[in-house]
């Protein structure tokens, strides 16, 4: 396996019930297909300067119920298209959880309190830990379903489905 | 141990003994997209690569969130969606014809004890007549519609009972307000809810997909209610196929158990920018409005142009303020024409837009300015829904919204009671 890979935290400044209209807003999603054009404009609504500031390999942190509201792709989508390597929230809203599995998006959930702006984290999926490199904490992350991680490991729930033609469940 | 009605009917559909925490393959019965979310499943479709889709008839695509297109980038989405329809001879419900969730029970799409999937998370509507449906993102209606199948996690369920009878001008919307206040944004999240009591079989069937169609809006997978003389009634009217009821068990396990007294209630309002955020409509008189807006899947049916017209007839909305309404669908608004519904709106002041949700979503036919306030019978309130990071929305129902369009404040419907 992969040894851990070294990643900087963004945290957003509204943290529970972040909605997708906030990941990325009605306005552009209807006549924006493009992911990546997309992804210039997420979280503007509640952050407008946040979409600049994303470096490729940046981890999103977030609060409960992340990814609440409306059941669009796009938001995933955009995320990962701006070069986020994973998400880690202390909840997630269900659509969006399998939205982002199923496109090959991370969705790690543990207490994000003790993890700030700019902060270097390290994952190691392996042991489901994520690691706050600075402040020396190591936080524990909920499992992931044996299913998502399959859905991981084939680049999204397309390339699982064309691997096995159908899901492999346990 | 018995079994909730979520068990019951993913047990039915995955052939399989199932209880809440497990995941099974399930047959899908019906499942759509609509304008904003069919782009990506008409993608995810062809990467999957099937010659087919599963079944022509258990496939729809309605255009309602941006109908008519109003700029370019909508219309290319639009022509996607209709040559995607005529290649593979699927149904396609075009600009006019209405709200997807609307069509889909109303068009006979659906029945009791059906398993149903959208790509829009107020799929969880239909649970009002028993039906289990959910929303997922477009990539997971693209597996199903390629192979009729898709997989779930059983829900666990957490029981609603509302008791008592609805004092006049208080509504199904102020009762699902209600809950979210008290549950929150996040209390019902990957849970079932079954709403149940006499305060449900006292009213309509429309009222009650008022109710269903907000369950998401705790985060709940789907709004169950069980099927009565009304619900049967309802359903046969518009569905060729034979309903098959599904009904908890008495032993069922619940995660917790809720109950209301509804004659207690008053009109409530949702605060910008959550829909917990609730109020009682009369504690917020001093709220000035800009806009109102009549419609959406919440309630935009036949009683709630009704109740909204019954207010309004003979008087006009207050002066500078602007009134958006739009039938739910075609036959609604026909209708709306027939009782002389349209008539009173129009009168009054009214714009009657094209049956169609693009004002709930900020898309088209009345965008807010930086600052104004709007007061709607929609379902989200979130900063920026209808189109302006900048404005502020209050969602209520259409009796408070036609009320509030009168005096340009949020007005307690209760100030007109004659008109209830």
């Amino acid at each position: 396996m992969a040894k851990p890979i070294k990643h900087f935290a963004r945290r957003l400044k509204v943290q529970d019930n972040v909605n997708t209209d906030y990941v990325i807003s009605g306005r552009y999603k209807f006549k924006i297909q493009d992911p990546k054009e997309l992804a210039k404009h997420i979280f503007e609504d509640i952050d407008p300067d946040f979409a600049a500031r994303i470096q490729s390999g940046d981890i999103l942190i977030a609060g409960e119920n992340f990814g609440c509201g409306s059941s669009r792709e796009q938001a995933p989508q955009a995320l990962k298209s701006s070069g986020f390597y994973a998400v880690i929230a202390k909840s997630y809203a269900r659509i969006f959880y399998r939205n982002a599995f199923n496109i090959g998006l991370l969705l790690l959930e543990c207490d994000t309190d003790f993890i700030d702006d700019g902060d270097e984290v390290e994952i190691d999926m392996e042991k489901g830990k994520v690691r706050n490199v600075g402040k020396g904490l190591v936080l524990n992350t909920k499992p992931i379903p044996g299913l998502m991680k399959k859905f991981l490991e084939d680049g999204g729930v397309v390339g699982h489905l064309k691997k096995y033609g159908g899901f492999k469940l346990e | 141990m018995g079994k909730t009605i979520a068990e019951k009917i993913l047990s039915e559909h995955a052939k399989a003994d199932l209880k809440a925490g497990d995941i099974a393959i399930c047959d899908v019965d019906f499942c759509f997209g609509q304008d904003g979310t069919s782009s990506i499943i008409i993608d995810s479709f062809r990467k999957l690569g099937a010659a087919k889709v599963f079944d022509k008839s258990a496939f729809c695509m309605v255009i309602d969130h941006s109908a008519p297109s109003p700029n370019i980038g909508v219309s290319e989405i639009h022509k996607k969606m209709r040559t995607f329809a005529k290649e593979f001879g699927v149904g396609m419900y075009d600009i006019g014809c209405g709200v997807c969730h609307q069509l889909v029970p109303q068009k006979g799409h659906v029945t009791c004890g059906d398993l149903v999937l959208g790509a829009d998370s107020h799929t969880c509507t239909y649970g009002a007549i028993n039906v289990f449906s959910t929303g997922v993102g477009s990539t997971d209606l693209a597996i199903t519609l390629a192979s009729g199948k898709n997989w779930f996690k059983v829900p666990e369920t957490i029981s609603v009972t509302l008791n008592g009878k609805l004092p006049k001008g208080v509504y199904s919307k102020d009762i699902i307000l209600e809950i979210i206040r008290d549950i929150g944004a996040n209390g019902a999240t990957y849970k079932s809810v079954e709403f149940r009591g006499d305060a449900i079989s006292a009213i309509s069937v429309d009222s009650r997909l008022t109710i269903s169609n907000m369950a998401v809006e705790m985060g709940a997978k789907v709004g169950l209610m069980e099927a009565d003389e009304k619900t049967l009634k309802w359903v046969k009217q518009n569905c060729g196929r034979e309903p098959k009821p599904v009904k908890s068990d008495t032993n069922a396990r619940y995660v917790s158990a809720k109950t209301y007294d509804v004659s207690k209630l008053s009109p409530k309002v949702a605060k910008p920018h959550a829909v917990d955020n609730v109020e009682d409509a009369s504690k917020l008189s001093s709220i000035n409005i800009d806009q109102a807006f009549l419609g959406t899947c919440t309630n935009g049916r036949l009683e709630d142009l009704e109740v909204a017209s019954k207010i309004l007839k003979g008087k006009s909305i207050k002066t500078g303020m602007k009134f958006v309404v739009a039938p739910a669908s075609k036959e609604i608004f026909l209708e709306a024409v027939k009782k002389g519904f349209i008539d009173v709106f129009v009168k009054s002041g009214c714009m009657v837009v094209a049956p169609g949700c693009g004002p709930c979503v900020g898309t088209h036919n009345g965008v807010l300015a930086d600052g104004e306030v709007a007061i709607s019978t929609a379902n989200r309130n979130f900063k920026g829904r209808m189109g302006n990071p900048n404005s502020f929305i209050y969602l209520a129902s259409p009796a408070t919204v036609a009320a509030s369009a009168l005096t340009g404040r949020i007005t307690d419907p209760r100030e007109f009671s004659k008109r209830l």
